[in-house]
């Protein structure tokens, strides 16, 4: 029992919450449906894993999904928007709108246990971590703060020289 | 929401102008595609351009909606003396010095002023303060770095550097003007007093010019006119270059 508390306090709060709003929620079957909906530019993660989806409620008599962008300018919500009508469309489910919530604001916080084990698995370094993803050295040095997208660095492994991605803690 | 038409209105006029100094900045900044000094840095300015656009359509969606009209019709179909953007973000990318010293001014004015606009009476102009500002406070740590690489490089940087501070310091004042449209949202709780950022920022900012080896220019010539519409020549150009398509097509859709 103890250990098990223990547990828990390693996921940070806000992940905590969004885990416990899925478990309780009447719409079980929607969110399990939504986990198809993967992240355009990370394409292993789904908006859940990523925390993007934030939230699937009534409103004005019908599903309301509610999500969150990464960044501001994250060019892969228009995408995701229509993968989660098609995924919803493809169900029967006709009666939704989709919200796009900006407060409180995207953080890294909100990625799940998985997402980050998968994101290494990709070749990309979690935030919690500038290890090489390639061969786990320590040695690693910023090339630039700002990488291939908005949400990641780049960084080189001094151990392998191998470049790889660092999703930066936001 | 329990908005008089007045009040809703104003906040509609000032997400737009909010919107208009991150379009056009966003749009100089896109300018170095192709033309950074290395593969690394474009990648960075194209990153910071697409963070100055999602803040610019989440300030025109908020607008338009109060306003009547499309994001696409705020952006691409208002001609130069519609448009309301500081003068500073419109000037000419310049030098990869002159580019750099205009985002540190910028970050550094932003900073603290998107830092108060979260405390806006408006939830969603505190929202997207909010967003915004975790943005930039990750670019101005780059623009700090830069201006240290740059003011403590070679000779060359140095004197690059300080002549782009020399030719952008009369333009920061428009950052703290404020008028009749911002002075009634300040009153309700709705906008952030521009005035009362001059002294902190100028702390920060001389500090850092300081450290660089740069000198701070004095405090001579000032140009403003941005948020009443009168522009450089410069923006007539920027907007022909980012509006064609939208004119030559109307209502072309992406
Ligand atoms: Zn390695």
């Amino acid at each position: 029992m103890v250990r098990a508390q223990q547990q828990l306090t390693l996921l940070p709060e806000a992940r905590f919450r969004l885990n416990r709003r899925r478990q309780s929620s009447a719409h079980l079957p929607v969110y399990q449906l939504l986990d198809q909906v993967k992240d355009p530019e990370i394409p292993v993660l789904s908006i859940w894993q990523l925390g993007i989806l934030q939230d699937i409620r009534v409103a004005d008599n019908e599903l309301c999904i509610v999500i969150t962008p990464t960044y501001s300018g994250c060019p892969a919500i228009s995408m995701i928007k229509a993968q989660i009508s098609e995924v919803l469309h493809g169900a029967g489910i006709r009666h939704f709108h989709i919200e796009v919530r900006l407060s409180p604001p995207w953080t890294t916080d909100w990625l799940d246990a998985d997402a980050r084990r998968l994101l290494k698995n990709y070749g990309i370094a979690p935030p919690d971590t500038t290890a090489c993803p390639q061969c786990g050295s320590a040695q690693t040095e910023v090339i630039s703060e700002f990488g291939s997208t908005a949400c990641k660095a780049l960084m080189r492994c001094l151990s392998c020289h191998e470049p790889f991605d660092y999703f930066r803690e936001f | 929401m329990s908005q008089s038409p007045a009040l809703a209105n104003d906040l509609g006029l000032f997400a737009r102008r909010l919107g208009d100094d991150a379009l056009v900045l966003g749009q100089r900044l896109c300018e170095w595609c192709s033309n950074a000094p290395m593969l690394e840095e474009e990648l960075a300015i194209a990153n910071i351009a697409l963070d100055y656009l999602g803040r610019a359509r989440m300030c025109y969606a908020y607008a338009g909606e109060i306003l009547g009209q499309t994001e696409d019709h705020l952006a691409f179909l208002r001609d130069a003396k519609d448009m309301e953007n500081l003068l500073v973000v419109e000037l000419p990318r310049g030098d990869f010095a002159f580019s750099c010293v205009r985002q540190f001014l910028i970050d550094e004015f932003e900073v603290l002023y998107f830092s108060g606009l979260k405390q806006s009476a408006e939830p969603q102009i505190a929202a997207i303060a909010e967003k915004t500002f975790k943005e930039i406070s990750y670019h101005q740590r780059r623009s700090r770095h830069w201006l240290r690489r740059l003011g403590l490089g070679t000779p060359e940087s140095q004197q690059r550097t300080q002549v782009a501070l020399d030719s952008l310091w009369g333009y920061c004042q428009e950052f703290f003007l404020m008028d009749h449209l911002e002075n009634r949202l300040c009153q309700t709780g709705h906008a952030v007093d521009r005035a009362g950022l001059t002294q902190t920022w100028q702390a920060a900012v001389l500090a850092h010019i300081a450290a660089c080896n740069l000198v701070v220019p004095e405090d001579g010539w000032a140009a403003k006119g941005g948020r009443q519409g009168v522009h450089t020549e410069h923006l007539g150009h920027l907007l022909a270059e980012m509006q064609v398509i939208q004119r030559s097509y109307p209502g072309l859709n992406w």
